[in-house]
């Protein structure tokens, strides 16, 4: 399962992430908010009218805002 | 001045960085450009304790050294003394948030690690408690081997303590020992252990922000309120400036009537009353609706609701091949385009950045406020078309999506031509929200409206005194209008051919001239014409709005209004467009395009309303 599948309120850790799927500034910024295999995250929101383009995502004591295609890269594992 | 020290203040992104700088430095802060790069650099004097002086340096937050944007590269440069004409700053303030160490930790392991003098400045700690946090700064400061100052920038906590570590601090220059180099891997781990050796106690308190957001980020309520939150803003722009806009206005024409009282008359007393009252009085009746507009901006930054708009934004913009990101320029663009394309460096992406620059000028500026309110009160009665919504501020409304569905069309015009390019990422945090601080909401809206009166005192005054210049020379004959005869009359003849068939008259051809300049001087240059082509002293004593709606049709008021919508004339913009994109192409672009749709657009408004015969 990867990211963007989660569904809000549910939690989850991080398994791995294609990083060579994201480009390299995407890869950077999401490295640098402490995206990286072993990290809890959880659904916070989907977005607008229904769409999962963006969701926010509960990472540390942080919510991010991302894009479906960069949630896809992150794969899940059951926390 | 060897005496003063030099402090640069830097953090992650959303570090409560910003209110620390204002309560050290109150409302005395220079704000000016890091040469070759629009990044503003906001800088403050104060006095240690000790009597030293001492020069503040509010760097854009940074989440890392590695930049991936050019704020974030700025923070480096200027840090390491790398900046050209930027002395290394002697002592670091390293602003963290409590409530979100893990985090801002890294960043920290990365300054730290430059072995320079560094004070931390555990900031928010209240927030960080009300989150069921308990911290412990002792701990946090042997980990990190520096001083470490709790404070909450909002209530001044800590302001003092902080102050009297930095004058400490200053003697102890170069004494901190080197430190192991990390990669971003140990970082993290260090930030993690550090973590949790000074966050004693977590409790899960549901945290108030989470609940919030239940309602603000609902994927269908959300948009909903986003949508009214705009519209209440632009109804109270129109609606609570009146009163004050009011007062100004009839402060201008008080003043324009005693000078011609005292006076005896001259063409000097014509160039004050005609020309400089006249001219920037118009313009500085619109101070009012800038700084509520301004206000609203400001208080949607500083509770952390800007962000979230971007989140709801970020659906549409992707329809046209921008991300959320460009909301936030975009939305500074209704202040003014300038702020608004300097915000732009936030984005990662550059042909998502070239586009959101191209299209910022179609966001309804504040200096088109002028011209849209003195039209508006000329040619739309102040009606009540009901649910205590009036028929002046819809128009106003109608006239700010005209751009924002025209920005959205040349969008994703660009996105498939000039600017075509993969679909961008939006990956964005969003802050916690908090309670803004009033002073440092009356800190942005003191700058903002400083900006508008500088600007009315050079540009639109220099303007203003040239045009009149242009109008009140060669004297008319007796029987001759003068504004026929002037040198400004000859040069309107001429535009006037091109002019015309888009239902603009000459004196409109007139105004677009020195407005070039700037958008606001478009009223201003227009009150000067009609002082000056004034027969008598009742129609000069007249306001503006009224002289117009006796003198213009509808139809030419709506061409003139669906005009400045695009309205592609100001120098500043063009100026910052170029600097941005390092050229004249891209800024030739701009105003070209521009030009093409004002025009045409106006042609089509004129026509279509001569023909349903309003």
């Amino acid at each position: 399962m990867t990211l963007e599948s989660l569904q809000p309120g549910h939690r989850a850790r991080i398994a791995s992430i294609d990083w060579d799927a994201l480009p390299p500034a995407d890869g950077k910024r999401m490295r640098a908010l402490g995206f990286e295999p072993g990290v809890e995250v959880s659904m916070a929101h989907h977005g607008v009218f229904g769409g999962r383009d963006p969701v926010a995502v509960s990472i540390g004591r942080m919510t991010i805002a991302l894009r479906k295609v960069q949630a896809a890269a992150i794969s899940l594992e059951q926390a | 001045m060897s005496d003063t020290i030099r402090v640069a203040l830097l953090g992650n992104p959303n570090a409560g960085k910003s209110a620390l700088f204002n309560k050290l430095t109150g409302a005395r802060q220079k704000i000016a450009n890091y040469p070759g790069v629009t990044v503003e650099r906001v800088a403050g004097m104060l006095t240690l304790p000790d009597g030293t002086q001492m020069e503040a340096i509010d760097l854009p937050g940074a989440y890392a050294f590695d930049a991936s944007s050019p704020d974030e590269d700025v923070t480096r440069k200027v840090v390491q003394g790398e900046f050209p004409g930027e002395a290394e700053p002697d002592i670091l303030v390293l602003v963290l948030d409590a409530g979100n160490l893990e985090q801002h930790l890294v960043f920290a392991q990365e300054v730290l690690a430059l072995g320079k003098p560094t004070i931390v400045a555990l900031n928010m700690v209240d927030m960080a408690e009300r989150d069921g946090l308990k911290l412990d700064a002792t701990v946090l400061s042997q980990a990190l081997g520096v001083p470490v100052i709790e404070t909450v920038a909002v209530r001044r906590r800590g302001i003092e303590a902080l102050k009297a570590a930095i004058a400490e601090a200053r003697g102890q220059v170069g004494t901190l020992a080197d430190r192991p180099k990390m990669d971003a891997t140990e970082r993290r781990l260090e930030a993690r252990t550090i973590a949790k050796a000074t966050v004693f106690q977590t409790s899960r308190a549901r945290r108030i922000g989470d609940r919030l957001d239940n309602v603000l980020l609902n994927p269908w309520i959300g948009p909903l309120i986003l949508l009214v939150l705009l519209f209440v803003i632009f109804q109270a722009v129109f609606a609570w400036a009146a009163p004050l806009s009011d007062a100004l206005d009839a402060g201008a024409g008080a003043l324009g009537e005693w000078v011609k009282a005292e006076m005896p008359a001259s063409i000097l007393r014509d160039f004050l009353t005609e020309g400089v009252i006249a001219g920037v009085g118009s313009v500085i009746v619109f101070l009012p609706q800038i700084i509520i507009l301004f206000l609203f901006i400001l208080i949607m930054e500083a509770t952390g609701y800007m962000a979230r708009a971007a989140f709801l934004m970020d659906r549409l913009m992707a329809g046209v091949g921008l991300s959320g990101r460009s909301f936030i320029p975009l939305l500074s663009s209704f202040a003014c385009a300038i702020p608004g394309i300097m915000a732009t460096r936030s984005i990662a992406d550059p042909k998502d950045r070239l586009t959101t620059i191209l299209i910022a000028p179609l966001m309804t500026c504040s200096a088109r406020l002028p011209v849209y309110g003195v039209l508006i009160a000329a040619f739309i009665p102040a009606r009540d078309v009901g649910m205590g919504i009036g028929l002046q501020g819809l128009v106003m409304f109608c006239l700010y999506l005209a751009g924002i569905v025209a920005a959205l069309v040349v969008a994703l015009v660009l996105r498939g031509t000039l600017t075509k390019g993969e679909a961008t990422g939006f990956i964005m945090e969003l802050p916690r929200y908090q309670l803004p601080s009033i002073a440092d909401i009356a800190i942005g809206l003191w700058q903002r409206a400083w900006v508008f009166l500088r600007r009315a005192g050079t540009i639109i005054f220099s303007a203003t005194v040239i045009l009149w210049v242009l109008l009140s020379f060669p004297q008319a004959e007796p029987g001759e209008s003068q504004v026929d005869v002037s040198i400004a009359g000859q040069i309107a003849d001429g535009l006037n051919v091109v002019l015309e068939p888009i239902g603009f008259n000459r004196e409109i051809s007139l105004a677009l001239v020195p407005a070039m300049a700037a958008r606001e001087v478009a009223v201003s240059a227009l009150a000067t014409t009609y002082a000056i082509d004034a027969t008598d002293e009742e129609a000069e004593a007249e306001g503006l709005a009224s002289t117009l709606s006796k003198r213009w049709s509808l139809p030419t008021a709506l061409a003139f209004l669906a005009w400045f919508v695009f309205a592609p004339q100001c120098l500043s913009t063009i100026a910052v467009a170029r600097r941005e994109t390092n050229g004249w192409k891209w800024p030739a672009f701009m105003v070209g395009y521009l030009f093409a749709l004002a025009y045409i657009f106006a042609g089509i408004t004129y026509w279509s309303a001569v023909a349903l015969g309003l």
